[in-house]
């Protein structure tokens, strides 16, 4: 007998095989009454609708329904997961694009009711969190005119400053900083660095890599605490395939959960439920300025992923949510999760719920070992290769310790010019390269610890 | 590296593996010029290293392969007699073969695998649907429409595949799934959120627990290589795509991959890897396994899909057993629309099957 049971969850059951028969929606950002004869918005039943969601005709809201139904996930996702809490400072990467500039809004709504409430209450235990914006300057890296790039900094600064009270301080940081020198010289190390890497993907991927790394940067030197992008459902969904595509199905859980505490700085991902439709709706609706800064379009891998997941939603607009919602279930890593709170500070109820709604550490300890270049977390089969480099400090192998994608993608084939390589890559992956080694020289002797002798014992 | 220059035609281009012959082809898995000997040599052992890493023989086995007349199932008879030959692997090879009753493309290709028997002198078997299961695809389709097709041809040849081969007293099948179709398959099931088919599908060996365990010979070569081995060596093989397969929501993933092994050709191997190293928790992985009620094959529910799937079809609801229908027991208030033309025929018993 086919399965009856609306909660079996046996994994043979065709109940889980999540292939809707729905009638294709029509997915208008805006539609205006029409002829359907539910002419209200679906969530209040009062107002009349001005737009669709994800659902299309089946989920017609109101504008402030809509807003607060995406309000809604963001806030949750904060709470649930711990991820701003009262003495954060939170730096929130803004790209220009209708993701960021959404989580941003979020962020400062959010900020702006934790300050009302501070002003409103006797009892000043509890600060409000800081809220900081990052906008990386990637001109050096393709040819717009200065006048394009200023005026795009200038639209930025004024709609940072205009979500204020209270005030954000904004970081306008050129990609080259990452290198400890900047100016002209670090443009010519970045051109130098990307000219080094013949592959397309691995070209775009590494520029992404040296982005975080800036985040980071940023981040530590000026007291910030977490890391907010505003990396929606759409975005993630491409992830998740062209991560397939390039071989990095281990890692791939990693990067697409809630929380990622691989860094020095944790990176929040609020907007994760946050399908891309949805947000540029939200910001058409409300007003909320968009600097749409072209960074070319995405060419090789990842240009050809984001087509195929276009041309999927096309055909059904609930994949990249069935997309995402897989990948969730892959087993995340026990960096996916803030740190514990041990600032006494923060009140007991918080710390108490973070405790109960983070994820627990998987098992099975994980290896400990990351790659130097995109640091995602290495299978442990990468041990014995770095093993046999651990003698070379001054010369970290990088080939070695290094992923298998970016050993394809980033690193160059000719192993005589691994050296020249080396010196072109900021410093951070070359400390992350030597650590490497360390690290799974030490996790090693631990798990054979048991069976040494020290060197002052008898033996029997 | 990415595949973005043409090779210049220049003069002598010689096999980059002996040096001596003329290079005949670009290996589409790795770009390299080859010449055809060479090609032969490297397809041939590259398979052979598979089977022996993977263990998928022991001497004194009887191995089905599944045979369409298709390319790929033509190019793994012929390889996997010559590598028998070759490296004594001790082998009784069988063509075992199914008709789903598809005029225009199936009688066709079934004469081709009539031709194969004779050619590498295999002894062959044909199941058909109409006999075990009292439908051909062509009727299937009459009343279910160009959806889902596919889903009802998979799932009743893999009975008929096991029931075929359980007449033959097998040991195992051997079935032609190439890079692509399992690279395809992993897509499909992040598509269709299937994460518990997600974490077995790359395995090279399934249903050891079941009947008939199967293999994959080809999980590592490239569609395109079957394809230019069966061109150079003047295989004897039916080409065309099945008339129903151009809806097939596989379709998807297959220019997907057409276009990504266009920019870089080992992604198709990537996408294995990856599907081998999704973590997925083990909790997940296997369903409970028991027996059909209605006729002993293997389920994980108290009907087998293919029960479930001709019960639909008997009682004219084609929908029945696709997607998130409620089951046999509430569609007793539902009308029962009967196809006048087709009667109701029950399925064969299984009791000829003794597993």
């Amino acid at each position: 007998m086919a399965c009856n049971s609306s909660t079996c969850n046996s994994s043979g059951c065709y109940k889980g095989y999540e292939e809707e028969e729905q009638p294709k929606p029509n997915t208008k950002a805006a539609v205006n009454g029409g002829n359907s004869c539910q002419n209200l918005c679906v969530k209040c039943k009062v107002n009349e609708p001005v737009c669709c969601g994800i659902g299309g005709e089946n989920s017609r809201f109101c504008k402030d329904c809509f807003k607060n139904n995406l309000y809604g996930k963001f806030k949750q996702a904060v709470t649930y997961n711990a991820m701003i809490t009262p003495p954060d400072k939170v730096l929130v990467a803004f790209s220009g694009g209708p993701s960021s500039r959404v989580v941003l809004q979020f962020v400062h709504e959010m900020q702006y009711k934790a300050q009302k409430n501070y002003d409103a209450n006797k009892d000043k235990s509890l600060p409000v969190f800081g809220v900081g914006v990052a906008f990386i300057d990637e001109s050096s890296t393709h040819s717009f005119t200065s006048q394009h790039i200023e005026k795009a900094i200038e639209d930025i600064r004024l709609i940072v400053s205009n979500l204020a009270p209270p005030s954000k301080e904004l970081f306008v940081v050129p990609i080259e900083s990452i290198f400890s020198s900047d100016g002209i010289d670090g443009k010519e190390r970045l051109k130098e660095l990307l000219d080094a890497v013949s592959d397309v993907t691995g070209k775009e991927d590494l520029l992404s890599h040296l982005r975080i790394l800036l985040l980071q940067k940023i981040a530590s030197e000026n007291g910030y605490t977490r890391i907010v992008l505003g990396s929606c459902t759409s975005r993630i969904a491409c992830h998740v395939i062209s991560a397939t595509v390039k071989g990095q199905g281990y890692s791939l859980s990693a990067d697409i959960q809630y929380v990622d505490s691989r860094w020095e700085i944790p990176v929040v991902l609020p907007l994760r439920d946050c399908p891309a439709q949805e947000l540029n709706t939200l910001c058409s609706l409300d007003g909320l300025k968009i600097v749409e800064l072209l960074n070319g379009p995405c060419s090789g891998i990842n240009g050809l992923v984001s087509s195929f997941v276009k041309v999927l939603q096309e055909e059904n607009p609930s994949r990249e949510c069935t997309i995402v919602r897989t990948a969730g279930k892959l087993t995340p890593f026990h960096f996916n999760r803030v740190p514990e709170i041990h600032d006494c500070n923060v009140p007991s109820a918080t710390r108490r719920h973070q405790k109960r709604y983070t994820l627990k550490p998987n098992g099975s300890l994980s290896s400990d070992s990351f790659c130097p270049i995109c640091n995602s977390p290495l299978k442990k089969s990468n041990f014995p290769s770095s093993l046999r480099s651990h003698g070379s400090q001054q010369n970290p192998d990088l080939f070695a310790s290094a992923c298998s994608s970016c050993q394809f993608q980033i690193l160059p084939k000719d192993p005589s010019l691994m050296e020249e390589f080396l010196s072109l890559l900021p410093q951070q992956m070359i400390t992350k390269a030597k650590h490497g080694d360390q690290g799974n020289f030490s996790l090693l002797r631990e798990q054979i610890q048991e069976f040494l002798f020290s060197d002052g014992e008898n033996e029997i | 590296m990415e595949a973005d220059s043409k090779p210049k035609k220049s003069g002598a281009r010689l096999c980059c593996v002996c040096n001596q012959n003329r290079a005949a082809l670009k290996r589409p898995k790795t770009l390299e010029q080859i010449c055809r000997e060479c090609f032969y040599a490297v397809f041939e052992e590259e398979i052979h290293q598979v089977i022996l890493e993977n263990q998928l023989f022991k001497p004194g086995d009887r191995i089905a392969i599944g045979a369409s007349g298709g390319k790929d199932s033509t190019v793994l008879a012929y390889v996997l007699s010559e590598l028998n030959r070759r490296h004594n692997y001790g082998l009784d090879l069988f063509l075992l073969s199914v008709d789903e009753g598809i005029t225009g493309y199936r009688d066709d290709s079934l004469e081709t695998v009539k031709r194969n028997e004779l050619q590498y002198g295999l002894p062959l078997k044909i199941v058909s649907y109409k006999d075990l299961y009292g439908w051909t695809m062509d009727e299937i389709v009459k009343m279910i429409g160009l959806k889902n097709n596919c889903t009802f041809c998979g799932v009743f040849r893999r009975q008929a595949l096991d029931r075929g081969a359980a007449l033959l007293k097998v040991d195992k099948v051997a079935t032609g799934h190439n890079a692509d179709d399992i690279a395809e398959t992993v897509l499909l099931n992040i598509l269709r959120g299937d994460i518990a088919r997600l974490s077995r599908c790359t395995s090279i060996i399934t249903g050891e627990d079941g009947p008939i365990p199967r293999c994959k010979p080809f999980k590592c070569t490239y569609e395109k290589e079957i394809v230019m081995y069966a061109y150079f060596k003047k295989l004897d093989y039916f080409s065309t795509e099945c008339i129903y397969s151009p809806n097939a929501y596989r379709g998807f993933a297959r220019e997907f991959i057409k276009d990504l092994e266009r920019i870089r050709p080992r992604a198709i191997l990537d996408i294995i890897k990856s599907g081998e190293d999704f973590r997925i928790s083990t909790t997940t992985k296997m369903p409970e396994q028991g027996t059909c009620e209605r006729c002993g094959y293997i389920s994980s529910q108290k009907w087998c899909k293919a029960c479930v799937l001709l019960e639909g079809l008997n009682r004219g609801l084609p929908k029945l057993g696709i997607g998130r229908t409620q089951g046999l027991n509430s569609d007793g208030k539902k009308d029962r629309k009967r196809d006048s033309r087709t009667p109701s025929i029950e399925s064969k018993q299984c009791g000829s099957l003794e597993f």
